[in-house]
């Protein structure tokens, strides 16, 4: 017996039910039964049948995959309302909770970001417009441009032959149609229908795809110029033609929704074709060690980055992605003094598909007080040019991308917000491996719910929509191209934050 | 005919209108004026049947919201001619600059020479009006832009390549003429470039031929060349950048 | 909205301020009296191996301390008040003051940043000094006040100059105050603006990168900046300043037969774009530099006469001193006019 009242309420409009069975068969959580052998034995006619479909209502996720795909239209879901004498510190959260843990005495399993109701800094952020003195340029009909090159860049060029040749040598960059690149979420966690949704709108829009630590199935090999491979500490799937494939390779040290905390995969979930991208064998647990375990300090950082390097014949640049924490800015520094071309910051609101809750709900530090401070300290040591700032962590809209980017990011990555695209209704069970969209799951029955085609075109549209309003902004602003954008914290304006806050964020408050 | 002569010279653009307004008031059909040097505003708003001389360099917004008056200028002009004219005619004998004809509803600007950034910009027509610029130099980027009516026509009598960036865009209605190529990687958003039937050609003649009266061009190897015609892909270009639509 | 003109005789012949003013005087409509001046080369023949500072002080105790921060940092070979004449228009709230010093020899290797430096302490340490001109052989005058009565209060035409800008403000983003008036000016770096830097934030912070300070927060003040840190500097060109500047954009430079060279100054220095409307002449001791955002929000009119290549805001401002051109053309945008001395470097 579960030690607390079901959190939704499964109704169904038994006048409109034609008893179609089709809820019973897309659900994956077993809320909707038929039960046969009852219908059988009663003997009734066919139109009876929808009676005999059991709701157990404890099981619902609110993911709702049965209220889209029933064809009449009869089943709602709703929050059942509180049921608890309430409290305002012991909130209904956390007496479920406590439950939980009594139940099991189990580390209690998230999914999706930090669940805790911190105050976003995006949102007390504005941004500026022109009036007058400046004129605002018409994104729709004017150029204007969002072209971004992530990598090491020199402190200044040279020239020959009377300076008409470029005599510098620029190192690798990766060149971005649009600031907006998607996070690394590894073949394993989302299906191989989601890594190809992803993947083809990346090139499509002119961007790229983070293969998260679970390597590239070969047939994504071919998207492979848009697809930047990670290296984790596990080294799934870390091969030498999985290096020189991709356009960039990026070291992942930690991540927002789970700082300092590895990864494990369990044995069920490795099928055959994990098995090949992964090379670990079928049904074999996959741990990704807390730490790498070659990596100790920061000059074995620079071993691996260097290690890369040479392997890749330098032709890929190397990003780190580290989780925002306190001593973001120093660690940034020496992640790009020891060869880095880029550094990814994870906010502690980033997603994941499994972590441990209270590590998601309460580790890590906001990624606009992160963004600010590495952007900072990079600039106080004259390195700026050095390296990249990617940032990632639960980037909403284009206006968050906007506010990181004038807050010192070069380019975003966007996790959760291409999986709500591609159909996730965010029900937080991606750990159970029975997505009902079709996304966080290897059931065959259900990854091909997802159609990769059409997964990947509502992915490009969503790119491509942010990169449009991300014009209009430019265009508000008097600016024609991103990188005028680019650390421009004169255009922010701080509401409702403390005089710290502010000069954390280096933005005045708004009126001054 | 009554004509009256003005000596422009260090006279405030304020004082040298209000003598204008106060000769067209006395009877005046023709007015001089001599030794202008940047005097702005230049006629605006005027709504009378006269003609205006201009000796010099007129300056800012000359011709603006005017209404019917007929204007030659022999040397420059500077920004904004003929800005939301809606009647009457500009004639320059020099250059004109950048957004000449700026949402100008009606009547005609002839430009001797070249025309600068934005010319055409938000034209539109009306009704009966339909305005209507004519440069004979040629015309740098944005030209035409979300040009909503009327025509521009560029005859480009240096045979120089043309280089103005972004014709055209957003342009909703109207029409470009360009003499010569126009190549494809010049259109600005919205815009194509298209054939031109027998009632473009017999357009561009008569304009052609306009242009030649005033200043003394022989129009038909003008008229005779090759033309690129731009005009919209579609009236509503935008249709289906929001989610609304 | 501002006015601003220049010009330069490239074989260095010089004239007295009589006609910049005249040149700043027609175009009154763009600006108001919060903010005149003007910038003149050549003025000090007999102290051109020194460097000429000009400061304006707020009083006596700014003026001591200043004398007192340069007696140990610099040889002053001499210093005055700068003349000024008594101009109703214009209160007398600063004492225009000039220092031509010797940078010591230990330092000359480094000489120019050293004197940077100089400039930068003064202005942000010493209360009620300000510098507004550190070149050789040259000197910017400025005041709140309209550009005809700053030139009176100033006589400048009692000056005589190869090159000469001139500027009416129209300030929107910063009060009115003489330090805040342009050209503004590092070393030899000149700069007269009419517009907005958009970009100001990602440009200041760029800058503060490479040790200027932007204190004024005055967009203007940045322009100088980047072309001391971009010519001086780093050794690039005028021209290459400016195309990082006011770049091409990647639509042209995608199918250009440059596209490499493009590419690279555009990621190299995609922090020291200047976005947003402007029309700028920038001067040094070798040329003048007129230029354009890049889709060419703010007028600029290029003339020449004989070996005097003249730029404004507004044609009329160019004819009013030279009625008959030799040319007048509008630069494109992107397409900078650069002037240079006919004998550059020997001035």
């Amino acid at each position: 017996m579960a030690s607390f009242p079901p959190k939704f309420k499964v109704l169904v409009d038994k006048e409109v039910c034609t008893g179609c069975l089709k809820c019973t068969l897309q659900c994956p959580f077993d809320v909707h039964i038929y039960d046969k052998e009852g219908f059988k034995a009663s003997g009734k006619d066919k139109d009876e049948r929808k009676n005999f479909i059991v709701r157990n209502q404890e099981n619902c996720v609110a993911c709702q995959r049965c209220v889209f795909t029933c064809p009449v239209k009869c089943i709602q879901i709703e929050v059942r309302p509180p049921t608890y004498n309430p409290h305002p510190v012991w909130t209904d959260a956390v007496r479920r909770d406590l439950k939980t843990q009594s139940d099991t005495g189990g580390v209690l399993l998230a999914a999706m970001g930090n669940e805790q109701p911190y105050p976003s800094y995006f949102d007390r952020l504005v941004i500026d417009a022109c009036q007058v003195t400046n004129p605002s340029i018409d994104p729709l009909r004017e150029p204007m441009e969002l072209r971004t090159y992530l990598g090491r860049k020199p402190e200044k060029l040279e020239f020959e032959d009377n300076g008409t040749s470029l005599k510098t040598q620029l190192a690798k960059n990766l060149k971005l149609e649009t600031p907006i690149m998607i996070a690394h979420m590894s073949y394993g966690a989302i299906s191989l229908n989601a890594h190809k949704s992803l993947a083809n709108a990346a090139a499509e829009q002119g961007t790229f795809m983070g293969t998260g630590e679970g390597g590239l199935h070969k047939d994504l090999y071919h998207l492979a110029d848009s697809i930047i491979v990670q290296v984790a500490s596990g080294r799934f799937a870390v091969h030498e033609e999985y290096l020189k494939t991709g356009a960039a390779v990026e070291i992942k040290i930690g991540q927002g929704a789970k700082p300092g905390i590895g990864g494990h995969l369990p044995g069920r979930k490795i099928t055959e074709p994990i098995s090949k991208t992964r090379m670990i064998p079928v049904g074999s647990d996959a741990l990704s060690p807390a730490p790498h375990h070659d990596i100790y300090s920061i000059e074995d950082l620079s071993r691996l980055i260097y290690a890369i390097k040479e392997a890749t014949r330098y032709k890929k640049p190397v990003f780190v992605k580290i989780a925002a924490v306190n001593n973001s800015a120093p660690i940034a520094t020496g992640i790009i003094r020891a060869g880095a071309d880029a550094v990814v910051l994870d906010g502690f609101t980033a997603g994941t598909g499994a972590a441990p809750q209270v590590i998601r709900n309460n580790l890590g530090i906001p990624i606009e007080a992160a963004i600010a401070s590495v952007d900072q300290r990079l600039r106080d040591e004259g390195i700026r040019h050095w390296g990249s700032i990617i940032a990632s962590g639960s980037m909403r809209s284009s206006g968050d991308v906007a506010k990181a980017i004038a807050l010192g990011a070069d380019a975003v990555y966007i996790g959760t917000a291409s999986l709500i695209s591609l159909g996730c209704t965010v029900c937080k069970q991606c750990f159970t491996g029975k997505c009902a969209w079709g996304i966080a799951t290897q059931d065959p029955n259900l990854t091909k719910r997802l159609d990769p085609e059409v997964g990947a075109r509502r992915v490009s549209n969503l790119i491509g929509a942010w990169s449009h309003e991300l014009q209009e902004i430019l265009g508000a602003l008097g600016l024609n191209s991103l990188e005028s954008l680019r650390g421009n914290r004169d255009r922010l304006r701080g509401v409702g934050l403390s005089q710290t806050e502010l000069d954390v964020l280096d933005v005045l408050p708004a009126g001054r | 005919m009554k004509e009256v002569v003005i000596d422009s010279k260090g006279i405030h653009y304020k004082v040298l209108n209000f003598m204008i307004e106060d000769a067209i008031n006395a009877g005046a059909t023709k007015i001089v004026l001599e030794n202008v040097n940047g005097q702005r505003f230049l006629l605006d708003g005027v709504n009378a049947d006269v003609e205006l001389e201009v000796h010099g360099t007129a300056g800012d917004d000359l011709a603006a919201f005017m209404n019917g008056p007929r204007v030659t200028v022999y040397g420059n002009v500077q920004d904004g001619v003929g800005n939301t004219m809606n009647r009457g005619l500009v004639v320059i004998h020099g250059d004109g600059r950048d957004i000449v004809g700026h949402s100008m509803r009606g009547g005609k600007i002839f430009v001797k020479g070249d025309v600068g950034y934005r010319v055409g910009i938000h034209m539109k027509q009306y009704e009966d009006n339909y305005p209507v610029v004519v440069a004979g130099g040629t015309a740098m980027d944005f030209l035409g832009e979300y040009m909503a009516g009327g025509v521009v026509l560029i005859l480009n009598i240096g045979d120089a390549p043309f280089t103005g960036d972004w014709v055209g865009t957003g342009i909703h209605g109207g029409v470009i003429y360009v003499r010569g190529d126009v190549p494809e990687f010049l259109l600005g958003i919205g815009a194509k470039a298209t054939d031109l039937e027998a009632s473009d050609k017999k357009l561009i003649k008569e304009l052609a031929e306009e242009y030649g009266r005033y200043f003394g061009v022989d129009p038909k190897p003008i008229y005779e060349s090759r033309f690129t015609k731009i005009v919209p892909i579609s009236h509503r270009p935008y249709a289906k950048m929001y989610t609304d639509d | 909205m501002c006015g601003l003109g220049g010009f330069i005789n490239k074989d260095g012949k010089k004239v007295d301020g009589t006609a910049i003013t005249t040149m700043g005087g027609m175009m009154e409509a763009r600006y108001d009296e919060r903010g005149g001046g003007f910038a003149a080369y050549g003025i000090y023949p007999n102290h051109s191996d020194q460097y000429a500072l000009h400061l304006l002080f707020d009083d006596e105790r700014a003026r001591e301390a200043t004398e007192e921060y340069l007696k140990d940092r610099v040889n002053i070979v001499k210093d005055e008040c700068i003349p000024t004449a008594s101009v109703k228009e214009i209160a007398p709230v600063h004492v225009p003051w000039r220092y031509f010093i010797d940078v010591p020899e230990d330092f000359e290797a480094v000489e120019a940043d050293f004197l940077v430096d100089t400039v930068m302490k003064i202005n942000g340490s010493i209360p009620g000094a300000f510098v507004i001109s550190s070149g050789k052989n040259m000197g910017v005058f400025k005041a709140t006040g309209l550009p005809r009565n700053v030139a009176a209060l100033f006589k400048i035409s009692d000056y005589k100059a190869y090159a000469w800008s001139v500027h009416g403000r129209f300030p929107t983003n910063t009060q009115g105050w003489w330090g805040g008036a342009h050209p503004f000016n590092i070393l030899d770096w000149s700069v007269v603006h009419n517009g907005e830097i958009s970009s100001y934030g990602t440009n200041k912070r760029y800058l503060e990168m490479h040790g200027y300070e932007c204190k004024l927060r005055t967009d203007t003040e940045v322009v100088a900046y980047l072309f001391d840190l971009l010519v001086r500097k780093h050794g690039l060109s005028a021209e290459v300043a400016c195309s990082i500047m006011s770049p091409p954009f990647w639509k042209n430079i995608d199918r250009s037969d440059k596209r490499e060279y493009y590419e690279a100054l555009r990621m190299t220095y995609a922090p020291a774009m200047l976005n947003g409307p402007f029309a700028i002449i920038v001067n040094n001791k070798d040329s003048m530099i007129a230029f354009n955002d890049r889709i060419k929000l703010r007028p600029l009119i290029a003339a020449e006469l004989g070996e005097t290549t003249f730029v404004a805001s507004e044609e009329a401002a160019i004819r009013e001193i030279e009625p008959e051109l030799d040319r007048v053309w509008a630069p494109r945008a992107g397409s900078p006019v650069i002037a240079r001395l006919n004998n550059a470097g020997g001035k």
